[in-house]
């Protein structure tokens, strides 16, 4: 999994590439926990175009990033999520708990 | 009764890092066996949050332990009709499972400050397996997961 951060006027865009597993949610979770908690930046964009698979692992640190960033009162955006990704949250019963755009361009101008 | 046809043995270390290659291994078996695109992520959830549990529980994060995984076709009788099925086998030597942790919870939607992710591997399992059983075997822990085939798969069973 590679990480790569983006900083865009009031919002942090941040590329995952790879797996988000066991092996490598803990560098995400502290990538995004980072954004929220100390930069508190207001807006944390998630884009996971490039994501092609997440374990409960992976869905754990997404939540845990959404809960970072309600705390603050900031938002937390997930976009570009492939159907794998998209059927994990489905069976969490999280798919309606987080906010999702289709793309980033949608999620930036949301 | 016959044990079934085998089709692959993997024995991997417990490092989570190897998760990737039995991830990719099995989505060319599932491939071969003709499942779906969603079907074969189903099951390949299931085996990876099996080995991430016996890597997080068993082994308590241990990374040099042995897992030994077995993929076989079957014959199983699922809803009173015998059928072909993909069988499983994940054997570790680690600390006996907690039979209390293998119970099913439900999930329900919650208000986000409700949430706990914790047990969502093994809902995953429970929920996209067609069979699930676990047992304690000769000092070890085994569980046994089972996914019947798709009607028309292009592997033939002999």
């Amino acid at each position: 999994m590679q990480i790569s951060i983006r900083k865009l006027d009031q919002v942090t865009i941040v590329d995952v590439t790879g797996d988000i597993d066991l092996s490598t949610s803990p560098e995400l979770r502290k990538v995004l926990l980072h954004e929220c908690r100390e930069l508190k930046v207001p807006r944390v964009l998630l884009n996971l175009t490039s994501v092609r698979y997440v374990d409960s692992s992976g869905v754990a640190t997404l939540l845990e990033g959404l809960k970072a960033s309600r705390d603050l009162k900031s938002r937390f955006i997930m976009c570009g999520l492939n159907a794998k990704v998209t059927q994990v949250l489905q069976l969490s019963k999280l798919l309606n708990v987080f906010e999702i755009c289709e793309n980033e361009e949608q999620a930036l101008k949301s | 009764m016959s044990r079934g046809k085998f089709m692959l043995r993997m024995e991997l270390r417990s490092n989570p890092e190897v998760l990737c290659v039995v991830r990719s291994a099995l989505a060319r078996l599932a491939e071969l066996l003709g499942f779906s695109d969603s079907d074969s992520h189903l099951v390949i959830l299931a085996v990876d949050e099996a080995l991430t549990n016996i890597i997080r529980h068993a082994y308590k994060g241990q990374r040099e332990r042995c897992i030994e995984v077995t993929f076989r076709l079957v014959q199983v009788a699922y809803k009173s009709v015998p059928q072909k099925a993909l069988e499983i086998v994940l054997l570790d030597d680690g600390a006996p499972v907690d039979l209390k942790r293998l119970r099913p919870r439900p999930l329900q939607e919650l208000p986000i400050e409700e949430l706990k992710p914790g047990g969502l591997g093994l809902h995953f399992i429970r929920k996209n397996m067609d069979k699930v059983e676990f047992r304690r075997r000769d000092g070890r822990n085994l569980l046994r997961l089972i996914k019947v085939l798709p009607l028309a798969e292009p592997y033939q069973v002999s």
